[in-house]
């Protein structure tokens, strides 16, 4: 492909970018991350990346940002080629960046965390009431009106996100990147930082935004473009390109897959006998306020909330991560007592960390080693697994699972965020629970991932293994789930028939407590 | 007063206090430390009498100089999340290689320079295996304590007595002022610990110090120049630990390969009373003096009761772990309220 010689597409003006890449070409060992992608952002107009994990968008994003160094390809900013060989370099050019987990220092105030860098210094050093009403006149600008002088870590993470943008406004930033800046946020947080990016966007910056939330992806972006395994497939104006069309781009294929995970699941459970667990009144004082769940054999209970409402903090308390101080739990119908996460594996219940990356994979060992280890870790460290026994056992689980890279002995921390959930299930799959928690197994990772996941998770419980699944994602949990539990602020609300409710039903649920239509 | 106004009180109080502690939380170990250090003194005079003395306090600091310098140093270090094990070793190094040069006569004009580079050479080398080898703070100054030890031994393995006159003039001259006095190491020590102050306050390398305690990958990604800062700060405490070397030569008015053996471990918990964090992003330069001042107090307590020096280890043993609580339940703290 060389752009001189082809026509660029008509609806590319390139007279006006204030970033033009060309021919982006990026090569790790054995992968080509990008294969000559042309990009283009113009000043004041919000443009979406899209794309699947693996589709090259974070690998752009760091060619832009100067985290990587380019093989191929040009980066002009404002008409002047530029080689970034630091994020620095980039700052420099104009072009600041947000990134999804906060990057600023928690030990350090909101002002100094806003001028880091760019402190006004007199013949005494760092002027601090300077530097403070500095970081105010930049705060304030974004309609933040914060003590300048409180630490950073004082605040939530959506305050840290406001703080990281307003950051980028000290640097003078012509383009401002967001690399997922909405994953840990509530919806008023979104409309918030949505203020203020719009803000910047009217006063002529670049925005680059990146998200796997499509929603928020057509509510602020003007125009979109899309990658798929490292190549560009298209750039649209966002009015011109419905959601099923975007869909079809980034995924390559069709999701009638969706549908098919929903009929699996449409099935009726036997609850007739005795649940595989049943947990009366299971809390702990100051965390969680006393709650019920049952979970039948073969059936998927779901659980609805929001960040924060008690979800996670329910499962830990039934898998012994946390100690209830009430309530009881029955395994199969016998009283069981779980203190610890070692009593829950021995009776067969698996979990799996909503924190993929510090609860759950082992970045620096192997895809198989990740496999296997729960099944070591249930044998006892004394009987190892034989050879033959652990290659097959990790061979089944790659292809039944589609781990890509199908490569046992690849470093899990080199995978995509998707995969890397792949060889978590997978993990504890390998250890035959009967009942098995999923905390957020489909947060961060592309579409493409998602379903296959929950497609897995259908099939298995229609084989008879018991479930227990949360995602902040409600059309997942209606999809999957027989019965939706549902949480808010630290207590349970309800059980629902997900056969009985829709997404909105389940919306009104959670926010009025099942006082409104739906109960 | 009625009720509503006693609340009313109250609440502007608290959120005071609450603002307070928004601001500066990371304070706290260090008030700790001059509260701490305070009671000592305040105890020891009322157990002795005799305590508070000028002549006992202005020893206190030509005691403890030497301590002061490595513990500034050392807070650069641990401030950034690392720590520098060697400092005892090269304190030795420098001490026995500048009474040895001195012996040989050269002038002090030559030796001091050279010392201090000696310093700063180790803490380089240290500082480059950190953050461009990737090797373990640990690890890699655990390697500087042994080099160090091993070449202050090949230098001479006897004590060599200093003669040279203007560094004797160091710990000899008393500027007095009534019965308070300091020496030239004494005021060397403030020195040294007001410009660290200085430094990590007012300057932003101060500043990218803490930015990379804080979260390393962030300074980075700030722009900060994350690794000519942690290069440089384990080459600012080998200088400090190459300027303590000269201090405790003049002290002891001989050079001695055996001197330090453990110092960098007394330097540590010093650091730690003192309020800054091993974990990094959190601690004062003047909060470490304080530490050193505690650590000092406890030692000349313990000679006053005429007990066994041990007992200074298992004091500030005990307080180091008292402190490490305190400052681990500070940390969970601001984690719950998050």
């Amino acid at each position: 492909m060389h752009a001189d010689i082809e026509t660029p597409p008509a609806a590319v003006p390139t007279a006006e970018a204030v970033v033009e890449m060309r021919g982006i070409t990026i090569r790790f060992p054995g992968v080509l991350a990008l294969d000559q992608v042309d990009f283009s952002l113009r000043p004041g107009e919000v443009h979406a990346l899209m794309g699947e994990n693996g589709a090259g968008k974070s690998t752009l994003i760091k060619a832009l940002t100067g985290v990587y160094a380019i093989d191929d390809g040009t980066i002009r900013v404002a008409g002047e080629d530029r080689v970034f060989g630091s994020t620095a370099d980039a700052q420099s050019a104009g072009i600041s960046t947000v990134y999804q987990e906060v990057n600023l220092c928690p030990n350090l105030s909101v002002g100094e965390n806003v001028m880091l860098g760019h402190e006004p210094r007199g013949l005494r050093g760092i002027d601090w009431k300077a530097t403070h009403r500095e970081a105010a006149r930049h705060l304030d600008s974004l309609g933040l009106h914060l003590d300048t002088r409180s630490l950073l870590s004082s605040h939530s993470i959506a305050v840290q996100q406001l703080v990281a943008i307003s950051r980028a406004t000290v640097l003078d930033a012509r383009v401002l990147v967001l690399d997922e800046p909405t994953s840990s946020l509530d919806r008023d947080e979104v409309e918030r930082l949505f203020a203020v990016v719009r803000g910047l966007r009217d006063q002529g910056v670049a925005i680059l935004f990146v998200s796997h939330f499509l929603d928020q992806v057509y509510e602020i972006s003007d125009r979109i473009t899309v990658l798929r395994n490292g190549r560009l497939v298209g750039e649209h104006l966002a009015v011109d390109l419905p959601r099923s069309a975007l869909v079809t781009q980034m995924v390559g294929r069709e999701l009638v897959e969706l549908e098919a995970i929903s009929e699996i699941a449409e099935r009726t459970i036997d609850r007739t006998g005795a649940p595989v667990l049943r947990a009366s009144g299971v809390g702990k004082k100051g965390v969680l306020e006393p709650a019920d769940v049952d979970v039948y054999d073969g059936e998927v209970v779901g659980i609805a909330g929001l960040l924060g409402s008690g979800r996670t903090e329910l499962v830990r308390l039934l898998y012994g991560a946390d100690r209830p101080d009430t309530g009881d739990v029955e395994l199969n119908g016998s009283a069981a007592r779980i203190t610890s996460p070692r009593h829950a594996i021995r009776h067969r219940i698996a979990f799996s960390s909503e924190n993929r990356r510090a609860e759950g994979i082992l970045a620096d060992l192997t895809v198989a080693e990740n496999i296997t280890i729960g099944i070591q870790a249930r044998r006892g460290w004394h009987r190892r697994m034989r050879r033959a026994e652990r290659d097959a056992v990790v061979k089944e689980y790659i292809e039944a699972l589609g781990v890509r890279p199908a490569d046992p002995n690849a470093n899990a921390g080199n995978l995509s965020g998707g995969n890397q959930q792949k060889v978590l299930l997978a993990r504890w799959l390998a250890t035959a629970p009967e009942l098995i928690i999923l905390d957020e197994p489909t947060r961060g990772i592309d579409v493409g991932a998602k379903a296959d996941i929950q497609r897995k998770v259908a099939e298995l419980a229609s084989q008879g293994l018991s479930v227990i699944f949360i995602s902040s994602e409600l059309e997942e949990v209606l999809r999957l789930a027989q019965r939706v539990v549902v949480m808010r602020d630290r207590r349970q609300l309800g059980v629902l028939e997900s056969s009985a409710v829709d997404v909105q039903g389940l919306i009104d649920y959670m926010a009025d407590g099942g006082e409104g239509s739906v109960a | 007063m009625n009720a509503s106004t006693v609340t009313a009180t109250r609440e502007t109080v608290s959120r005071h206090t609450r603002t307070f502690l928004d601001r500066h939380a990371s304070l706290m170990p260090t008030f700790a430390a001059v509260l701490i250090f305070a009671v000592l003194l305040i105890g020891a005079q009322i157990h002795f009498g005799t305590f508070l003395t000028p002549l006992n306090m202005s020893a206190l600091l030509l005691d403890n100089a030497y301590l002061v310098i490595l513990a500034v140093g050392m807070t650069f270090v641990i401030v950034t999340g690392g720590i520098d094990l060697s400092v005892g070793s090269v304190m030795a190094l420098t001490g026995i290689w500048c009474a040895d040069l001195l012996a040989s006569g050269h002038s002090a004009a030559v030796v001091v320079p050279l010392i201090i580079l000696a310093g700063a050479a180790i803490g380089l080398l240290i500082g480059v295996l950190v953050q461009y080898f990737d090797v373990q703070p640990f690890i890699a100054s655990l390697a500087g304590l042994f080099l160090a030890r091993g070449l202050a031994f090949v230098v001479s393995l006897d004590s060599i007595r200093v003669e040279n006159e203007s560094v004797l003039w160091l710990q000899t001259t008393r500027w007095r002022l009534g019965e308070w006095y300091i020496t030239p190491t004494g005021v060397l020590a403030l020195s040294v610990a007001l410009i660290g102050a200085f430094v990590m306050q007012f300057t932003r390398f101060g500043r990218t110090v803490y930015a990379v305690g804080g979260n390393e990958q962030s300074a980075r990604l700030m722009g900060l120049d994350v690794a000519r800062t942690k290069v440089a700060v384990y080459v600012i405490s080998g200088v400090c630990a190459g300027l303590a070397g000269l201090v405790l030569t003049a002290y002891s008015g001989a050079g001695y390969p055996r001197n330090g053996i453990g110092t960098e471990l007394d330097v540590i918990a010093a650091v730690v009373i003192g309020g800054t964090l091993l974990t990094g992003g959190t601690g004062y330069v003047l909060g470490s003096l304080i530490g050193v001042l505690v650590f000092g107090t406890i030692k000349t307590v313990i000679s006053f009761m005429g007990a066994e020096q041990a007992w200074t280890r298992i004091i500030i043993g005990l307080m180091l772990l008292m402190f490490i609580v305190v400052q681990r339940a500070i940390v969970v703290r601001a984690e719950r309220r998050r």
